[in-house]
C-alpha cells in the first residue's frame, strides 16, 4: 500500500468517523447523567431528512444543521420525558423512538429520494498544514463539520471534566439520590443531557444527508446510530476516547472499500467489517472495564424516584 | 462529660420550629403532629428507636419530603421548604446515616458540588483551599484530591460535615453519626458538636443510643410510632430509665440468659482466611474461627472492617484470596452459592434490598426459592403448584408473615414481614450453620424481638449460628462467643460472661 | 418564575387489575389518533386511509388471510423474546435470527436435499431453520453469559452482519439462474413449499408452530422449574446467584430458544411466502422489530401473545396496503409501532404510580433571605 492511498484512507476514516463522533459525544452526556438513549439511529435519520428539506428549501446548508440539530433534539425530548419523568423501562423506549424515527423519517422523506443536492459545504483547507504528506490532507483538509465535530468533543471533555456542570453531569449518573440531597436538580441535568445527546445525533444525521453522501434516502445510516451507541461503551464514556475510537470505526469503512477495490472481495462480506468490528470493540470495553476497574455510570438505567421507600 | 454551654441565647426566636408536621406514606403515618424546637447554641437529640419517625422528620426539614400537613418556621419566619435547594439556602445542612457523597468524585469536587460560589470553571481546584483551612481549624483531615470510594467510613463522615460547615451551615442535623465510628471516633465527634454549638450554631443529633444522649445534648426530644412523647426535656432533667420508658413505652426487662447447653461439634471453621473487596484491597486478613452446634457466634464490629466480605466468602458469594472454609469437615473454600446450600448453609442477608425477595414475584414464589428443586414440588420437570401452595401457606402462618394471600406480590411487603419472608425461606431449608448479617437492622421493636427470638430457638434446636452486628446490645444479649474484627482481623474472642461494653469498645478502636 | 400546580407522582401500593387491560388498549387509541396526525401532516386524509384500509383489512378474505399470514411470523418471534424478556435478556436480533432461519431452509431446499419427499425435507427445514436461528443467537449469548458484555448492541449488530450475508447469497454463490439478472435464488423446489389452507396463502404448518410456541412458552414459564428459574432471574438477578441459580445457563437457554423460534418463522417466510431467497429486509420485514411491541403490549404474557400479534399482524397488512393504494413507504408503519410502543411505555407509569395534582399556596416563593 502506497503512502498516498494510506492517506487517502486516513482521510476516509476521518470523514466516516465524524458522524459516530457526534453521537457518541451526545451520548456520553446523556448516559453520564443516567440515562440510555437507544434512539440514536432514528434520530440520525430525522436529523438526515430535515437537514437535507431544509437546505433544500431555504439554499443554505448551515440552516439545515441547525434545523437538524433542534429536529434530533425534540426528538429525544420524547425519550427524556418517559425515562426521566415517567421511570419508563429506557431500553424500550429507546426502542420505540429508533423505531419512530425511522418511520418519521421515511414518510418525510417520501418526495425527497434521488433528489441532488445543489448545496455543498466544501472542504476548507488549513493553509500550510494541509500541504504536509500523508498527514496533511487526512487532518487539515476537511469540511468545516469535521473540525467543528472535533471541537465539540474536546471543550465537552474540558466541561465534563473540569467545570461545575460537568460535575453534576458526572454525579447524577453515579449517585442521583446524593446529588439531589446536595441540590443538583436531577430532573432537569438529565433532560439536559438527553437533549444534547438528541441534536448531536441529529447534527451527525444531517452531515451524512447534506456532505458524506450526500444525498437522501431510506435508512441510510445503515446502523451508525446503534454503533454510536456501541461506541460510547467502547470509550468508557470519555470524550476523548470517543474521538479514538470514532476513527478507528470510520477506518473499518475506510477499509472496507479499499480491500474491495484491490483486492477485489466481494461488497456484502466486506460490509459486515464495521459490523463485526463493533461487536470486538464492546469486547476489548468490557474487559478495559474489568481492568481498570471504571465502569458505567453506577445509576445508567435507573430511573431515579425521590421519595422512594427503602426495604 | 459537661457540656460547654454556649453564651446565653434568650431574647431570640428558636432557629427552627417545626409545627403540627405530620407525614403519611402508604400503609402508615410517619409523622403525626409532631412539633420540634431547636434553639441556637444548643445540641438536641432526637430520640427513638428505628422507624419512630425521627429521620422522616428531618428529612421534611431538609426539603426530602413534603410534610402532608403543618408548618416550619425558621429563625421565627415561615418558610415553604420544597427541596434540599431551599433548604440548603436556609442555612440548613443534613448529615445522612447513609452518605450523600458521589463515590467516583473526588472529596473536592464533592464539595464543589455544593458549593454554588465556587464558579463554573476549575470549581473543584478553587475549593481546594477552602477546604484545607476549614478542615484544620476543626481538625477534620482528609484529602481533598481523594475519591470517595478510597476513603474510609469515618474519613467520609467528615467530608460530610465539611460540607456543611463550608457551606457556613446554621442548622445541622446529623442523622445517627455514632453507628459507623468506632468509640474513639465517637468521642472527636461530639467534641466537634460541642466547638460548633458553642458557635451558635443549633444541631439536631438523631440517635436511638440513650448513653449518647446524654454525653453530647443540652435537650432531648423522644418520638415513638410517630408521635412526641416527651419534647424539649433538658437533659439534666431526666434519667434514662425514663428515658428509655418514653421511647419503647414499656419498662425493658433484661432477657433470661439462655442456658448454653451442650456444645456440639465444630460445624463451620474459617482458617486463615483472607479475602479482597469489590476495589482489590485486602479486606480480610488471615480470619480464624470456629463455631459449633447450638451455638451463637457473634462477630462485632464497626461496618467497613471487612465483616461483609467475610460472610460472603462463607455463603459463597464471593472467592477466597487464600485460605479454607470448612462446613462439618468438608471443604467448602471457593465453591458455588449452590453447593454451599446443598451443604446446608442459609443465609440472612444484609442487604435486603439486593438479596431479599424478588419483589415482582409472589409470596409463595419466594418462599420456595431454595426449595424448588426438591422432588415433593415437582412432577417430573413440571412444578407441583398445589403443593407449592400448602407449603407457602403453612410458613406465612408459622413465620407471622402480614399479607392477604400467598399470590400477594413480595415487594408490597413492609421490611419487617420481608424479614419474616426471608428467614422462613432461609429456615425452612432446616440448616446447619445460619449466617445473619445484621438481622434486625432497621426493622421496629416488634419485628427486632421477634428475629432475635426466633435465632435463639434456632439455637436451641442445634443450629450453629454466625451473627454479624453493628449492634452491641444485640450480640452481648444474644451470643455465646463475641469475637471482634477490626480492620479485616479478629482481634479478640470473648466469652459472653466476660464481654461488657468497654473491653469490647477498646478492641474495636485503634491502639 | 415557578407554576402555581404541578403534578405528583405516588407510589400505588396495589396494582389496579382493569387498569392492566386499559393501559395498552390506551396506547393504541392514542398512538393511532397522533398517527393520523402525521399522516394528516403530510397530506394524507387520516379518515380515508383507515377506512380503506380497514375495510379492505377485515372485510375480505383476502385480508384477513394477509393479516393472518402477517401475524404468524409475529407470533413465533414473540413467543420467544417473551421468554428472553422475562430474564430481563434483550434479545432484538430475532430479525437476523429469522433470517438463518431462511437461509438454512433456502440451503437445505435448493443444494442438499432438494429432491427429499415434503414429509421429510420440511420437517428437516424446521429443525435446520430452528438450529441456525438459535446458532446466530449463541455468539452474543455466550459473550453475555460469560464476558457480561451487553446483548442490545450485539444482538443488533449480528442483525446488520445477518442482512449482508444474504446479500452476499443473493448476490453472489446462490445466485438463481432463471431470475432475469434480479439477485435472487432459484424458487425453492415444489416439495419444500409448505401446504397452504385451500383458498387462501396462509401456511397451516408455521401457523400451528406458532401456537404452539404461545403454549409452550406458557408451560415453561409457568409450570416448570426453568421457568420458574427465568423469571427469578429477571426479577433479581443477584439473589438468584445467591441462591445458586446459573445465570450463563438461564441467559443461554432463552437466547437459543428465542433465536430458534424466529428461525421457525425466517422458514415459514422463506418456504411459506416468499418462496426463494430475496433481499433480506423483504423477508424480515421488520418482524424482528416489530415482535418486541408484540411482546411488551402483551406485557410479556405468552398467551396474551396471540391476541397482540393478530393486532400488530392487522397493523402490518394494513401498512403494505397503505403502499399500495397511496404510495405511503411501508417503513412508515414504523411510525405506527414507534407511536404504540412509546405510548404503552409512557402508560405503563399509571400501573405503578398514581397521579396527583398538587396545588402550592400562594406564599411559596422559595426561601427569602
Amino acid at each position: 500500500m502506497s503512502w498516498e492511498a494510506a492517506g487517502h484512507i486516513l482521510h476516509m476514516a476521518i470523514r466516516s468517523g465524524t458522524p459516530l463522533l457526534l453521537g457518541a459525544v451526545g451520548e456520553i452526556y446523556a448516559q453520564r447523567s443516567g440515562v440510555m438513549n437507544l434512539g440514536l439511529e432514528g434520530i440520525m435519520l430525522v436529523g438526515a431528512i430535515t437537514g437535507f428539506a431544509t437546505t433544500l428549501a431555504t439554499g443554505q446548508v448551515w440552516l439545515g444543521f441547525i434545523a437538524a440539530c433542534l429536529a434530533g433534539l425534540a426528538l429525544a425530548l420524547i425519550h427524556a420525558f418517559t425515562s426521566v419523568s415517567l421511570y419508563a423501562n429506557q431500553v424500550v423506549s429507546g426502542l420505540a423512538l429508533a423505531m419512530l424515527g425511522l418511520g418519521l423519517s421515511s414518510l418525510m422523506g417520501r418526495a425527497y429520494v434521488g433528489q441532488p443536492m445543489p448545496y455543498r459545504l466544501l472542504p476548507t483547507p488549513v493553509p500550510g498544514l494541509a500541504d504536509l504528506p500523508v498527514v496533511g490532507p487526512a487532518f487539515f483538509d476537511q469540511d468545516p463539520i469535521v473540525y467543528l465535530a472535533l471541537a465539540i468533543a474536546l471543550v465537552a471533555w474540558f466541561v465534563l471534566y473540569r467545570t461545575r456542570w460537568g460535575i453534576m453531569v458526572r454525579a447524577v449518573g453515579d449517585d442521583p439520590a446524593s446529588a439531589d440531597a446536595m441540590g443538583v436538580d436531577v430532573y432537569a441535568v438529565r433532560y439536559a443531557c438527553v437533549a444534547f445527546g438528541g441534536a448531536m445525533s441529529g447534527l451527525a444525521g444531517a452531515y451524512l444527508s447534506l456532505v458524506y453522501t450526500p444525498a437522501w434516502f431510506e435508512g441510510m445510516t445503515a446502523g451508525r446510530g446503534w454503533i454510536a451507541f456501541a461506541l460510547v461503551i467502547f470509550a468508557l464514556w470519555d470524550p476523548l476516547k470517543a474521538i479514538l475510537g470514532a476513527y478507528l470505526f470510520g477506518a473499518t469503512e475506510a477499509l472496507q472499500y479499499f480491500l474491495q477495490t484491490s483486492l477485489g472481495l466481494s461488497a456484502p462480506l466486506l460490509g459486515m467489517i464495521p459490523y463485526a468490528a463493533t461487536i470486538l470493540a464492546m469486547l476489548v470495553a468490557v474487559s478495559e472495564t474489568l481492568r481498570r476497574r471504571v465502569g458505567a455510570p453506577a445509576a445508567l438505567g435507573k430511573p431515579y424516584i425521590r421519595e422512594e421507600r427503602v426495604l | 462529660m459537661a457540656p460547654e454551654k454556649a453564651p446565653a441565647q434568650l431574647g431570640r426566636p428558636p432557629l427552627v420550629r417545626m409545627i403540627g408536621i405530620t407525614k403519611r406514606f402508604p400503609g402508615v403515618v410517619a409523622n403525626d403532629r409532631v412539633d420540634f424546637e431547636l434553639r441556637a447554641g444548643e445540641v438536641h437529640a432526637l430520640l427513638g428507636e428505628n422507624g419512630a419517625g425521627k429521620t422522616t422528620l428531618m428529612n421534611i426539614l431538609y426539603g426530602l419530603y413534603r410534610p402532608d400537613e403543618g408548618r416550619i418556621l425558621v429563625e421565627g419566619r415561615e418558610v415553604h421548604i420544597r427541596g434540599p435547594r431551599d433548604a440548603i439556602e436556609l442555612g440548613i445542612g443534613m448529615v445522612h446515616q447513609h452518605f450523600r457523597l458521589v463515590p467516583t468524585l473526588t472529596v473536592a469536587e464533592n464539595i464543589a458540588l455544593s458549593l454554588r460560589e465556587a464558579g463554573f470553571f476549575l470549581p473543584a481546584k478553587k475549593v481546594e483551599p477552602l477546604i484545607e483551612e476549614v478542615a484544620n481549624y476543626y481538625g477534620l483531615e482528609v484529602d481533598p484530591g481523594a475519591h470517595i470510594w478510597q476513603l474510609s467510613v469515618g474519613e467520609r463522615q467528615r467530608v460530610e460535615i465539611l460540607k456543611l460547615l463550608i457551606r457556613d451551615a446554621r442548622i445541622l442535623i446529623l442523622d445517627e453519626p455514632t453507628t459507623v465510628l468506632t468509640p474513639k471516633e465517637r468521642d472527636e465527634l461530639f467534641k466537634v458538636m460541642r466547638k460548633l454549638a458553642y458557635e451558635g450554631r443549633g444541631i439536631v443529633f438523631i440517635t436511638h443510643k440513650l448513653d449518647e444522649v446524654f454525653r453530647v445534648a443540652d435537650r432531648v426530644t423522644v418520638l415513638r410510632k410517630g408521635r412526641v412523647v416527651a419534647s424539649s426535656l433538658p437533659t439534666s432533667s431526666v434519667t434514662p430509665a425514663q428515658l428509655a420508658r418514653l421511647m419503647v413505652g414499656y419498662e425493658l426487662k433484661p432477657r433470661p440468659r439462655m442456658h448454653p447447653g451442650r456444645l456440639g461439634r465444630v460445624v463451620l471453621e474459617v482458617r486463615e482466611l483472607s479475602a479482597l473487596n469489590d476495589r482489590g484491597f485486602m479486606a480480610v486478613k488471615g480470619v480464624s474461627f470456629q463455631v459449633r452446634k447450638g451455638e451463637i457466634f457473634g462477630i462485632a464490629g464497626v461496618a467497613g472492617n471487612g465483616q461483609r466480605e467475610l460472610v460472603e466468602v462463607i455463603v459463597g458469594l464471593r472467592k477466597p484470596a487464600s485460605g479454607r472454609v470448612l462446613i462439618d469437615g468438608v471443604d467448602v473454600t471457593g465453591r458455588s452459592p449452590a453447593h454451599l446450600a446443598s451443604m446446608g448453609v442459609a443465609f440472612i442477608p444484609e442487604d435486603r434490598a439486593r438479596y431479599g425477595v424478588v419483589p415482582d414475584l409472589s409470596v409463595a414464589e419466594n418462599l420456595i426459592l431454595r426449595v424448588y428443586r426438591e422432588r415433593r414440588f415437582r412432577h417430573g420437570l413440571f412444578l407441583d403448584l398445589q403443593a407449592v401452595r400448602e407449603w407457602s401457606e403453612k410458613l406465612v402462618a408459622e413465620f407471622g408473615i402480614a399479607t392477604p394471600d400467598v399470590d400477594t406480590p413480595a415487594g408490597s411487603l413492609s421490611g419487617g414481614n420481608v424479614q419474616r419472608l426471608i428467614l422462613a425461606r432461609e429456615l425452612s431449608t432446616r440448616p446447619r450453620l445460619l449466617v445473619a448479617s445484621h438481622p434486625t437492622h432497621g426493622l421496629d421493636v416488634a419485628a427486632t424481638e421477634y428475629i432475635r427470638s426466633l435465632l435463639l430457638e434456632q439455637k436451641e434446636k442445634g443450629v450453629a449460628i454466625l451473627l454479624v452486628s453493628e449492634d452491641l446490645d444485640e450480640i452481648m444479649e444474644l451470643s455465646d462467643r463475641i469475637a471482634v474484627m477490626r480492620e479485616g482481623r479478629i482481634v479478640g474472642v470473648l466469652g459472653a460472661a466476660e464481654a461488657d461494653l468497654e473491653t469490647i469498645g477498646l478492641m474495636m478502636s485503634k491502639g | 418564575m415557578r407554576l402555581p400546580f404541578g403534578l405528583r407522582l405516588e407510589r400505588r401500593l396495589e396494582e389496579e387489575g382493569w387498569l392492566k387491560l386499559a393501559v395498552p388498549i390506551c396506547s393504541i387509541v392514542l398512538a393511532l389518533a397522533l398517527a393520523s396526525g402525521v399522516f394528516a401532516a403530510h397530506g394524507l386524509n387520516p379518515a380515508l386511509v383507515y377506512g380503506t384500509v380497514f375495510s379492505r383489512l377485515l372485510g375480505t378474505h383476502t385480508g384477513l388471510a394477509f393479516l393472518v399470514i402477517k401475524s404468524i411470523p409475529l407470533l413465533l418471534c414473540a413467543a420467544g423474546l417473551v421468554l428472553a424478556f422475562r430474564a430481563r435478556v434483550w434479545n432484538i436480533g430475532a430479525e437476523g435470527q429469522l433470517l438463518l432461519g431462511s437461509v438454512a431452509a433456502a440451503g437445505l431446499a435448493l443444494f442438499v436435499l432438494p429432491d427429499a419427499p415434503a414429509c421429510l425435507l420440511i420437517p428437516l427445514m424446521f429443525l435446520a431453520g430452528f438450529l441456525a436461528g438459535a446458532a446466530w443467537a449463541l455468539l452474543p449469548a455466550v459473550l453475555k453469559a460469560k464476558l457480561n458484555v451487553d446483548e442490545v448492541i450485539t444482538t443488533l449488530m449480528m442483525n446488520y452482519i445477518a442482512y449482508k450475508l444474504v446479500e452476499y447469497l443473493i448476490y453472489g454463490p446462490w445466485r438463481g439462474k432463471a431470475t432475469w439478472g434480479f439477485p435472487f435464488t432459484d424458487i425453492i423446489p415444489a416439495n419444500a413449499q409448505l401446504p397452504l389452507i385451500p383458498g387462501t396463502s396462509i401456511h397451516w404448518p408455521t401457523l400451528l408452530l406458532a401456537l404452539a410456541a404461545a403454549g409452550a412458552m406458557f408451560v415453561l414459564l409457568e409450570r416448570t422449574s426453568l421457568g420458574y428459574e427465568v423469571k427469578v432471574y429477571g426479577g433479581n438477578p443477584d439473589l438468584a446467584r445467591a441462591v445458586g441459580m446459573r445465570p450463563g445457563k438461564i441467559i443461554l437457554i432463552c437466547m437459543l430458544i428465542s433465536g430458534g423460534l424466529a428461525g421457525l418463522a425466517g422458514v415459514g417466510e422463506l418456504a411459506g411466502v416468499h418462496k426463494r431467497l430475496k433481499y433480506p429486509w423483504t423477508i424480515s420485514g421488520g418482524y424482528g422489530f416489530t415482535a418486541i411491541i408484540v411482546a411488551w403490549l402483551a406485557r410479556l404474557n405468552p398467551l396474551a401473545c396471540v391476541l397482540t400479534a393478530t393486532f400488530m399482524g392487522a397493523l402490518l397488512a394494513a401498512g403494505s396496503m397503505m403502499r399500495a393504494s397511496f404510495n405511503v413507504p411501508y417503513a412508515s408503519v414504523s411510525v405506527f409501532n414507534g407511536l404504540i410502543l412509546l405510548c404503552l411505555v409512557a402508560g405503563e407509569v399509571l400501573l405503578r404510580y398514581r397521579v396527583k395534582l398538587v396545588f402550592y399556596r400562594r406564599e411559596e416563593e422559595g426561601a427569602g433571605p
